[in-house]
């Protein structure tokens, strides 16, 4: 460590020993020395002049920072019911088989661990994985074997081959915002920021992260409020899973997106941007970065933009593994680099958002269809869609479907056509906008994608006729378990108390008993939860128990009243030890 | 002055304060674990969850606002809480027969309180190893419920930041302000503030067990809701 010291100090200094720069010091120490090992963290509380306790808290809520070697090879399969339908499972048991590693434990050798992470967001050609931190798609068994070489000869990362890592836009249907042209910037500095703000509220654009917020009302509120000190904030953390449509955007419209917080800027009165992007896409920062430098050349950012007295810039703050930092009070507190602790609220952000003064957060693709509004015309996008969601809406598609990838619709288009389009074959259920949203069942296909019947933050999961909607609930549930925040009891406790519900049932001693206790818990949930998380939990589980009962009911071999505790099972850690797995290691189930 | 209505009865209210902070000096207890009088309101126990307007809110973090009509004292309500204290229960290892604060512990309190008799849920039996390497004070993280008391106080009283939160969702942890992760080799003194404001029984004094014997302790003597009252009064 000694000898990295100097470099580590270098990284303070280039964040300006900023303490609400901690996540991205954190991410960088991690990216040279593979973990955040103590001897940084002490040079880390020095250099910022934190507690140890502020650093270890902040490093230890984020999945992908390690404060132990995860060993120099960390493989983190994407654990989306998505990706296990593509055959992840047996790929991560071929993984681990191939080099003598148990999932979840660093190798002897310090060479390499792998393990399952949530949803990575490339559900449209998964299998996926991430090796530190970046992104592999399209796994198959070759692919496994050709990893597994190249670990074991410990080949870096970048000199492994460039198809590992290509990543596929898959766009199936543009509509206006796909297919929009040009520049935004000039027409709105031209427009002035009242006639930005008329723009946008007669276009009746609202919020695309799924809550459906009036964005002309926020801008506004921001833009009222006393401290003129304000924030622009682009929510790239796009952690639902099934979700992926930013990541397109990103990927083909990143100057658009920015154009979007600029005019919202100009519109509020902002002098600073952040755009927070999730961990996993990792690999777009560099191409995100060039963007960003080049249209500061082309004077569409930083001082005296066009010529105009309006100063403007834009910084990425790089997410490390967290589902919770999609709501926008957690994403503020991560950008002041702590723990992704939701806020009480009020006061919501358009006051006091980051460090307090008032902040605009808007996803992706609202600042994106923000850009196209000013350009167009507010009233031309009102035309578009329905009349109480105007617009159009890029789907996520994925799952038992020919053509997963991105759709973009007017508001108001069926689940129905959205099947058709995609080549889902005899679909069985739908899951819209991922765990947190709605599980539908063929008979509701003809329901409508709109903020007044299905609302949507993108993701479109298609499940077939073979599909088991009961395990697609228990992995939606142990996906909540895992991002809950565990800031308060209800979703702490309860969101494992439900995924141990759903592994009993899996393990075949669920009972009708446990169908009173899952509605039990998601009462609680439901009106004690501190956020969203917690509210929604349950979702998944219930809509299956109302529209795929007999999933459930296959799985209790007893109608009445079973134990949770089982003899046999509980003999599972000791036969492990003993590498035994014979019958006599058994308890048959007639014999207790 | 403003007011609000309580489970119909009139509480007066100071601009500014929450509905919880009111309803306390009023002398109306609502259960509450990580509500401490003397600190900023944190809201995450959510045992203090009453209904406005038909919907849940936690009591500590609401505003008081002329006019509200809040329900507390409900049988659903009541209902609920005692579901979130058998879920305190399991999280932790809460062996009360043979714990220190057994009769002076919030929870277990709480948990006469609301008339619970059964954990009802499986246990979890987390592994959460003891810390005795401080000279006067023991850490016991069975006990710990993450109220965030100890840290609060360490950090806005005491000035040291002695503890914080560490992991996340059900391995959210207490830690300690040092390099070994170990209380002896932090700043903490007997006089912090921190020593004496766990509602439970993770910070313990060395040396001195069980010298106020069981039957004649805190809430042996007065049921909690009583208590509350009287530690208010206590400092006025």
């Amino acid at each position: 460590m000694r000898e990295n010291a100097s470099q580590v100090l270098s990284i303070l200094e280039k964040y300006g020993k900023s303490q609400s720069s901690l996540m991205q010091i954190l991410r960088e120490i991690q990216e040279m020395e593979g973990c955040i090992g103590p001897d940084a963290i002490d040079l880390v509380c020095e250099g910022l002049n934190l507690p140890r306790t502020k650093i270890v808290g902040t490093a230890s809520f984020y999945s992908f920072f390690c404060l132990e070697p995860r060993g120099r090879y960390r493989i983190l399969f994407s654990d989306n019911i998505t990706d296990r339908m593509l055959g992840s499972e047996a790929l991560l048991e071929r993984m681990c088989g191939k080099l003598w590693l148990e999932k979840g434990k660093v190798s002897e050798d310090s060479l390499a661990s792998v393990d399952t992470t949530s949803c990575t967001g490339m559900c449209d050609q998964g299998p996926a994985i991430l090796v530190n931190n970046i992104a592999i798609t399209r796994l198959d068994e070759a692919r496994v074997d050709d990893i597994c070489e190249l670990v074991r000869s410990e080949v870096p990362l970048d000199k492994w081959p460039s198809a590992f890592f290509h990543v596929e836009d898959n766009i199936r249907r543009s509509d206006v915002l796909l297919s929009a042209q040009g520049a935004a910037l000039e027409a709105a500095l031209e427009k002035g920021s009242g006639a930005i703000l008329d723009e946008i509220g007669a276009s009746g654009l609202r919020g695309r992260g799924g809550a459906g917020f009036s964005t002309a009302q926020k801008w506004d509120a921001c833009r009222n409020a006393q401290d003129p000190e304000k924030y622009v904030v682009c929510n790239a953390d796009e952690g639902e899973p099934g979700t992926f449509k930013d990541r397109v955007l990103l990927t083909r419209q990143a100057e658009r997106v920015f154009e979007g917080m600029t005019i919202c800027a100009h519109a509020v009165g902002a002098k600073k941007g952040m755009l927070y992007l999730r961990g996993e896409y990792r690999y777009l920062l560099e191409n995100l970065e060039s963007t960003l430098r080049k249209m500061r050349l082309e004077n569409r950012l930083g001082r005296r933009i066009l010529g105009r007295n309006f100063d403007f810039d834009i910084e990425i703050h790089l997410g490390a593994g967290a589902y919770i930092c999609g709501e926008e009070s957690a994403l503020i507190e991560s950008l002041e680099g702590k723990r992704g602790t939701p806020r009480n609220r009020p006061p919501f952000p358009v006051t006091n958002g980051y460090l307090d003064h008032p902040t605009v957060v808007n996803n992706v693709e609202t600042f994106c269809a923000a850009a196209l509004i000013v350009q167009q015309g507010g009233k031309w996008y009102s035309t578009i869609g329905t009349e109480k969601s105007s617009g159009t809406k890029l789907l996520s598609v994925s799952g038992d479907c020919s053509h997963p990838g991105i759709y973009e619709y007017p508001f108001g288009v069926t689940v129905r056509r959205v099947l058709e389009d995609c080549g889902a074959q005899d679909p069985r259920a739908v899951q819209v906008s991922g765990p947190s949203g709605t599980m539908i069942s063929d008979a509701e296909f003809d329901r409508k994608i709109a903020f007044e019947d299905l609302p949507t933050a993108g993701a479109f999961m298609v499940f077939g006729q073979n599909r088991d909607m009961f395990e697609v609930a228990r992995n939606f549930v142990h996906f909540f378990a895992h991002e809950s925040c565990g800031f308060c009891t209800p979703c702490r406790v309860g969101t494992s108390l439900l995924g141990n519900l759903m592994d009993k049932m899996h393990n075949g001693h669920g009972s009708t008993y446990d169908f009173e206790e899952i509605r039990k818990l998601n009462g609680i949930l439901q009106s004690m939860s501190h956020c969203g998380l917690g509210h929604s939990a349950c979702n998944p589980v219930l809509d299956a128990m109302k529209k795929f009962m007999p999933d459930y009911e296959k799985r209790l071999l007893h109608k009445n009243f079973t134990p949770a505790f089982d003899l046999d099972w509980a003999l599972q850690a000791a036969r492990q030890m003993t590498g035994r797995d014979d019958r006599a290691a058994h308890i048959e189930r007639g014999a207790q | 002055m403003k007011s609000f209505l309580l489970d119909g009865e009139r509480i007066s209210f100071e601009e500014g304060e929450t509905i919880l902070q009111a309803a306390i000096r009023a002398g109306k207890y609502i259960p509450h674990l990580c509500f401490h009088p003397e600190f900023r309101p944190h809201g995450s126990c959510k045992l203090c969850t009453v209904k406005i307007a038909g919907r849940q809110s936690a009591s500590c973090t609401r505003l008081a606002a002329e006019g509200l009509e809040v329900e507390s004292e409900t049988a659903e309500l009541n209902a609920e809480r005692l579901l979130l204290t058998q879920m305190l229960f399991v999280e932790g290892n809460h062996f009360c027969p043979s714990c220190e604060k057994s009769g002076d512990c919030q929870l277990q309190a709480t948990a006469y309180h609301l008339g619970m008799t059964s954990a009802h849920f499986d246990h979890f039996y987390p592994n959460r190893p003891v810390d005795a390497s401080h000279p006067e004070y023991l850490l016991d993280f069975n006990r710990c419920i993450l109220c965030s008391l100890c840290v609060r106080a360490s950090r806005d009283v005491d000035n040291k930041n002695v503890f914080a939160l560490a992991g996340r969702g059900i391995a959210t942890h207490l830690v300690v302000n040092a390099r070994s992760g170990k209380l002896g080799d932090t700043d903490f003194a007997a006089t912090d503030k921190a020593a004496s404001v766990c509602p439970v029984g993770v910070i313990l004094k060395k040396g001195k067990g069980f010298s106020v014997p069981i039957g004649s302790r805190t809430f042996d003597k007065k049921e909690i809701g009583e208590w509350v009252d009287t530690r208010l009064k206590e400092r006025t």
